[in-house]
Formats: C-alpha cells, structure tokens, sequence
C-alpha cells in the first residue's frame, strides 16, 4: 500500500512539474456585472477588432440588452455606421484579401474566450514586442510567430525583449516598455481587460442569467430533497 | 415490516406535499422545453420591421415585399377605387372592420393610414393561400358583380381593394393589416404601429 | 354517478392491459433486499439521466444541423438564439458526463457485492452490452458538436479500425463514408446517435430489467433472499419495491440532481473535462490541435491504446479491456459473492483495480510523454491482472463463513448521537465574551481533540483491518 501512495505521489510531482513549463500569464480581472466596462470593450472591439475579426454569433440587440444600453444610443456610440439593431457582429473584411495579406483567415471571435481562456487573451494581447527577424517586425511571447499584427500598438506603445537569466540559470524574456503610446500603461491595463471582458462575456452571453437562475434550481431542489428523505424515514421507520 | 404505529396522516401529507413539490418541479421544467419552440432570436431579427420606399409607386400599382416571411402587399389605389369601394358595403360582410385585425390607425372604411396607399397582409383569413390581385372590373371568369379586388384561387373567396371580404364565401374575415407607419411621406416602415412609436 | 363512470372506464382499461398485474410484478409486489446501500442508487439513477438525454436530445435535434458547414454555428444558435438553448444543450452534456459517472459506479457495485455472478450472469451481460452501445452513443454523439476534438477524435478512433488487418483500411473506409471524416460521416453519426443507439439503449434496458426481475436483486451480503421465505411466500429479508425503495430512490433522485444543477449551472465546462476548450474552435481538417484527448469517460481506455507500443496490439487491448469485463462472471471462482465475505486478496486486487482504472482515465487526457507511458503500461498490466489471474485468486483466496440472513444495517443517522458525543466535549459556556443572551444555556459542546483522535485511528484500523 505505502509504496503505491508513493508511486501515486511521484506521478502527481512528475506532471506538476511538466506543467509549469511555458510562460505564465497575466491574470484578468472578469466581471461580467460591470456593465461600464461590457460596453467599453464592444466599443474597443468594434474600433480595433471588428475589421478583421466577426463575432457572429452574436446581435448588437442582445448586446444592447445584456450590457443595459438603450438600443439607439448602441447604434449611434458603438455599432458601426450603417449597422442593424438585429445584425450579427460581421467583419467587413473579404476572406480573400485576408488570406493574402495574413497567410490565414482571421478566425471568428465568438468563442475565443472559451477556448483560450481570458488570461491567455489578456496576456497575448499585452505580449507583442519589437522583432526585427519576424517578417512583421513584431512577434508575441504568449503566441510566437503569431499571423496577427499588433492591433494596439498606437495605444501601447512599442515594447522590446531582454532575455535573462535567473538565478538557476533558467532563461527568461522580460518585456520593456521603449516608446511609450497614447495610453499609459495602468489605462492600457484597464483598456485590455474591458476588451477581454467582453469577449469573455461574447463567449457564454448567458453566464450571468445562468447563475442567477441556478440559484432558484438549486433551492428548489433542496427543498424536495428534504421532504423526500422526511418520506423515506417516515416509511421506512418500521423496516429493521 | 408491521405496519403497527404507522402514521397514516403523516405519510399522507408528505406524499402530498412531495407530489406538489414535484409536480411544480415538473412545470417549470417544462417551460424551457415548450419556450425553445418558440420562435428564436434569429427568427425576430428577420421578422425585424421593413422598411418600404414607395416614392416610385404609380397609381393602381401593387408591390410585394417579405415581412416575417409573409406577403405583405402595397397598393397605390386611384380615386376611382376609392370611390367604387363606397359603394360595395351591402355586398360585403364585415364593411366596418369590427371583427378582422387591423391596427387602429386602418379602422377606417378604406382601412388605411392614406386612403390611397392600402397595405395588406396578403393571406387569406380562409386558409392562408395568397389571394391574386385583380384590379379589373367584371372579367370573364369572375363575372358581372367583380369590382376590382383580390381573389383567392385556393377556395374561391372574394375582397374588395380594402380587403374587405364578401359574403357567401368561404373567408370569415378582412385581410389582416399588419402595424406600419410612415417614417416620411413617401416611406413605410411595415411590422412596427404609429401607436407603438409614438408610445 | 361519476364515480361510478370512472370506475367503468378503468375496468374497461383493466380488462384489455395488464396494468395493475405489470405494476404488482415489478414495482408493488416485486420484493427487494431491505439492506440496498449508497451502491444501489446508481440504477435507478441511470434510468433518470437516459430519459433526460432522449429528451434534451429530441428537443436539441429541432434546431441542430447534421451539416459540416452548418453543424457548428447551429450549435451555437442554440447556446443563443434558441430560447432556453443552453439549459438544454448543457442539460444534454452534462447528461452524457453523468451518465458514465453514474454507470461506472452501477459497475463498481457489481465488483463489490458480486452482483455478476450465478445467477446473475446475464444481468451482467445486458449491462456490459448496454455500457458498449452507451460508448458508442457517447463517441458519435460527440462529433455532432463539430469542434476540432469532435473531429480529430473521431478521427483518431476511427482510424482504429484500420489496424485490423487485411480488412481494415477498406473497414474504416466504409465507416467514414470518405477518406476522412467529413460530411457523410458526420451525417451518419447523427442518424446512429438519434435513433439506432437510443432504441438498441432503450430494448437493453429493457431486457436488463426483466432479467434481474426475473431472479432478484442482489444485495450488499450477497445472500438469496429467496431462501428464506415467510409462509405467505415472501422472502423474509425482502421488501416491496414500491413504496419502499421508490421512496428511498427518490432521495437520490434528489441528492444526484442537486450535483447535476450545479454543474448545469455553475460549471458546464467542469474545467474542460465534460466540455473540452479545443472543442470551441470548429473543426479544421488541415490543423490538429496540439494536444488530442478524447472525453473523460473513454480516457482509461485511451490510455491502455497508447500504452502499448504496437497499433495492432494496441486496438486489441482497448477491445480487450471492454471485452474481459463481458467474461467476468466466468473469471471469478468464489464461492462468496459479496466482498463482506471475500478474503484479503480479492479487496487489495479490487483496490488496485480502482487505483489504476482511476490513474489510467488521468493519464489519458495528459500527453504522453516517457515517464507517462511508462506508468501507463504499468497500470495497464494490473488492469488486465485483476481479470486475468481471478480464476486463480479468487479459488484460493480463504473466504468468510456467509450468514444464511441478511446482516443488520445500521444507518449513519443512528450512529451520528453516538459519534458526536464521542468527538465533542461539554464545557461550561466561556462567559468572558459577555454573551448575556445566551446566558440560558451555560454548556456548550465544543470539539474534543482526544475524541477525534480516537475516532480516526478506529476508522483506520477498521479500514487497514477490512482488508483482511
């Protein structure tokens, strides 16, 4: 027994220790109740992002609903000219010229939070720095190599790598702000994490009602469970 | 297993009680279920409200277009159908619209907001066929008493040019009048009522 | 009047439907051991979540597209667009997770008290027959989502099939309908997963149930209550079914939807193990995620895949894991059947079984790296020896003497006074605070630590003790 409960450990320390590798990333502050910070992120979306990238399976009405802004004012501050209450966050961008000038289709957005997670989005978004061997001139630590420019730079700044060592010897890529953008870097912060807010909001739009309703559920539940253990004993009293 | 000292009254109301609770568990369950047959986000945004131009419109001219998937007709009527429709009330069986569907603002004997400018759901209140539009007067196949309207080749009922249904056909009543309302003079905007947006 | 009306058309009903004689077989008077533990809620539990994945199932197919273009975002439709979409959707995967929870514990409980064997051996047959057509409605109901694990799983699985030799490129070919998976196989899947695995599911249950009516159930002694009958020819340790144990299922019902709810609606996702991250990116036949595991439930047999180094040999483990279970009633030679009477060898071989059956469903959604693999084929080997080398065990292995009747059971409830007065002390209510209020009672029980001590070494002795 004890030698197995060993085994078990060791197994347990070999995969935590695999684990760890690779760059660990930022945390995002996620609050799906800050309705101030939604709307700031699908405005920031529709400025920076929707050229490229739709998030299709979502309506500005639902938007409008969920993040508590009047439907009028939505169309007028953040849907773009022209957009439809009831229209789906299309990209204008044409599919082939994407292909051209990226290598790649820029992927829809709608369930990016759920398949990367928001700390990853935040940190990616936070991660490109100056390459001069990239062939874009930048590159990003979270995502090497990534077919994506940096949409934010005007609003960062430029960052630049200094790779280190610490004190095991273990090489390690710090990232410096060299030529500072329009924002500072606090407001830079605040700026991504509404973004990435959003997108996390855009991946299960439900999230908030869910929660909300499973309370009800759950109460509801408890309440017949206890009536049916009250039966059980009642009935089961004579049984020995 | 005696069943000596059981009490019955106990056992009784927790049964019941349980039963309830169950049953209203059972309800709401329930909701979800029938509610995701309801018509979904995609179906309302495309019964969204359409919006019509009818600046390049000539008299007597009937235009088509889709709201919610139906036919929803516009007519430009000529004074001269506005006058015939005056006099067709002993023919018809409900002249004053008091038992077909229109917003408030068609409660009228030409049954729209303009008189000359006449829109329709075009469905027939029998069984839902699309009656075909038949502005001329006495044709052949429909014989002296036709006035101009629309007949519906389904099961053979007839409507005058406000669609207002005839007696002795197998329709019970007008055409439907969907809510619309002028955005500017020569624009539609059909599915949304002056009374709602003015609300 | 009425009454009398109605009485009329129940008789005219009775008289055409054994109804009342169908309930009186199998709910009133079907006579089940009185001693069912924890272990036997899992059955009736099983029931529950199959009427719930047929019908979120049948609800979820009114706006689901077997299309490859469309299947994906029709999905998401209904997380969004659909009313109540997502509680239905996340009703339906949660559903699947639980079900393999729930049935693998069913199972589990089949191991404990010998629940496979004479007479009961084609009980057990049904069941492993219904837990092969559960796999297969879990593997193609989990390519209709068309995510990219969806679609490399299948994949991958699919391929499988072409390790058979001669036949098998030609078999996997006609089980794709393409050289990949693609349209046609997602197509097909759809009509497997709606309607040809639900009604093979639905015939063996059914059979399953008529056949454990037919000899009884088993019980946590492992003693035929049928042996000891009472005059009127009721089995003395038995009781009706209904009221009793439909009472007593109920609070499962109740407990298991408790968890259920909260997974609806706190954790659909459950960290990416019922719902897997890579499977939000729609399926790219020209891009394979870099990491690949299939869902939780099949891990344990993924794992034993990848164990062994060889393709061929590979599928036949995997085949061969599910298909030793399908011999166990033959592999065991005990003359008990309970693990209350079993010997020592049997409970450690069982606890190894569960440690590495647990250790292998984890190793199966990591990478496989050296040190995994290793340990994989490690446990892959005690998997196989705990079924393999039974017929040995269990015939020399010393039993306990089997009681003629069934032990008394004795619940926590009656043992929870007990307890607490162990592990607890009285004091006299510390009136330094300055808790006037409460001044009423000047006693308070407040945790004993020698009582707690005490307790915990008689739990491990008993438990280290058990073994024996």
């Amino acid at each position: 027994m004890k030698n197995l409960i060993a085994l078990f450990l060791l197994l347990l320390v070999s995969f935590g220790v695999a684990a760890s590798e690779g760059i660990e990333l930022q945390e995002a502050n996620i609050d799906l109740s800050n309705n101030a910070s939604l709307q700031r992120g699908a405005k920031h979306f529709v400025t920076y992002c929707l050229g490229c990238h739709s998030i299709k399976h979502i309506r500005y009405l639902r938007i409008a609903l969920d993040t508590d802004v009047d439907q009028k004012k939505m169309l007028k501050d953040i849907a773009p000219e022209g957009a439809s209450i009831y229209d789906q966050l299309h990209s204008a961008m044409n599919k082939h010229d994407a292909e051209k000038w990226f290598g790649t289709q820029p992927p829809d957005l709608s369930l990016i939070a759920r398949s990367r997670g928001a700390d990853w989005l935040y940190s990616y978004l936070k991660s490109y720095y100056i390459d001069p061997k990239s062939p874009r001139g930048v590159n990003n630590l979270v995502f090497k190599d990534t077919a994506m420019p940096n949409p934010l730079w005007q609003l960062q700044g430029e960052q630049h790598a200094e790779h280190k060592k610490n004190i095991w010897g273990d090489e390690y890529t710090n990232l410096v702000l060299k030529d500072p953008g329009t924002l500072s870097a606090g407001e830079f912060d605040i700026f991504v994490n509404d973004l990435v807010n959003f997108l996390v909001y855009v991946g299960e739009p439900v999230q908030l009602e869910r929660q909300r309703i499973g309370k009800y559920v759950i109460f509801f539940i408890l309440m017949f469970l206890v009536l049916a253990y009250l039966l059980k004993k009642e009935y089961w009293k004579n049984i020995h | 297993m005696n069943n000596k000292g059981v009490d019955q009254s106990k056992r009784q109301f927790l049964t019941s009680a349980l039963t309830v609770v169950g049953a209203v568990g059972t309800g709401y369950l329930a909701v979800p279920f029938l509610a995701q047959m309801q018509p979904s986000a995609k179906a309302m945004a495309a019964g969204a409200p359409v919006e019509v131009d009818i600046s390049k419109m000539e008299a007597g001219q009937l235009i088509r277009v889709a709201w919610r998937g139906k036919p929803v007709w516009i007519l430009n009527r000529t004074p001269q159908v506005l006058e015939t429709l005056t006099t067709l009330d002993n023919e018809l069986r409900d002249p004053l619209s008091q038992e077909s569907i229109q917003p408030e603002s068609s409660k009228n004997p030409a049954r729209s907001i303009k008189p000359e400018i006449f829109v329709a759901v075009g469905l027939c209140t029998h069984l839902g066929c699309s009656p075909t539009f038949r502005p001329e007067i006495a044709p052949n196949d429909l014989g002296d008493k036709w006035k101009g309207g629309f007949f519906c080749p389904c099961h053979g009922s007839w409507f005058d040019l406000a669609g207002r249904v005839y007696r002795g056909v197998p329709a019970p009543t007008n055409l439907e009048i969907p809510p619309y309302r002028y955005i500017t003079d020569t624009q539609l905007i059909i599915g949304e009522s002056a009374e709602e947006a003015s609300a | 009047m009425k009454r009398s009306r109605i009485t009329e058309c129940n008789d005219w009903f009775l008289e055409r439907f054994p109804l009342t004689k169908l309930w009186n077989d199998h709910m009133a008077h079907y006579y089940a051991p009185k001693n069912f533990n924890f272990w036997y809620f899992f059955g009736s539990l099983a029931l529950l979540v199959l009427v719930n994945q047929i019908l979120t199932g049948i609800f979820l197919t009114m706006n689901y597209k077997p299309d490859a273009k469309l299947a994906f975002d029709s999905v998401e439709y209904i997380m969004r667009d659909v009313n109540w979409g997502w509680l239905i959707r996340y009703m339906h995967s949660t559903g699947s997770s639980a079900f393999f929870i729930v049935v693998y514990l069913h199972m589990f409980r089949g191991l404990l008290y010998g629940s496979f064997k004479h007479p009961r051996e084609l009980i057990w047959i049904f069941g492993m027959l219904l837990f092969v057509a559960l796999m297969a409605e879990a593997f193609m109901g989990y390519l209709l989502p068309w995510g990219q694990m969806s679609y490399w799983g299948a994949q991958v699985i699919i391929s499988l099939f072409s390790a058979i030799p001669v036949i098998g490129d030609d078999l996997s070919l006609w089980l794709r309908g393409d050289y990949v998976v693609s349209d046609a196989t997602l197509n097909r899947f759809f009509a497997f997963h709606v309607i040809a695995v639900p009604l093979a599911l639905v015939m063996l249950v059914f059979l399953h149930i008529v056949a454990l009516h037919e000899v009884g159930s088993n019980n946590p002694d492992g003693i035929e209550i049928k042996e000891s009958k009472d005059p009127w020819g009721h089995p003395v340790d038995g009781i009706p079914f209904h009221p009793y144990y439909t009472v007593k299922d109920l609070v499962g019902v109740g407990v298991f939807l408790l968890f259920f709810a909260t997974v609806i609606f706190y954790m659909p996702e459950m960290g990416g193990y019922f719902l897997e991250h890579a499977n939000f990116i729609p399926a790219d036949p020209m891009k394979t995620p870099e990491h690949i595991a299939p869902v939780w439930y099949f891990t344990p047999f993924y794992a034993i895949l990848r164990a062994i180094p060889d393709k061929f040999a590979g599928v036949i483990g995997m085949g061969g894991a599910i298909v030793v279970l399908f011999l166990l009633p033959w592999l065991d030679r005990s003359p008990v059947k309970s693990i209350r009477y079993r010997g020592g060898i049997y409970k450690k071989a069982l606890c190894l079984f569960v440690i590495s059956f647990l250790a292998l469903g984890y190793l199966g959604t990591q990478p496989a790296t050296p040190v995994a693999t290793g340990f994989a084929r490690l446990f892959t080997t005690i998997y196989f020896g705990f079924f393999l080398l039974m017929p040995l065990y269990t015939r020399w292995e010393k039993t306990k003497p089997v009681p003629r009747r069934l032990t008394p059971v004795h619940s926590l409830e009656e043992q929870l006074p007990a307890l607490i007065e162990e592990i607890t002390v009285l004091k006299p209510a510390s009136t330094e605070i300055g808790h006037t209020a409460f001044k009423g009672s000047s006693f308070s029980r407040q945790p004993n630590p020698e009582g707690i001590k005490n307790v915990i070494s008689r739990l491990a002795k008993k438990a280290i003790g058990s073994l024996d």
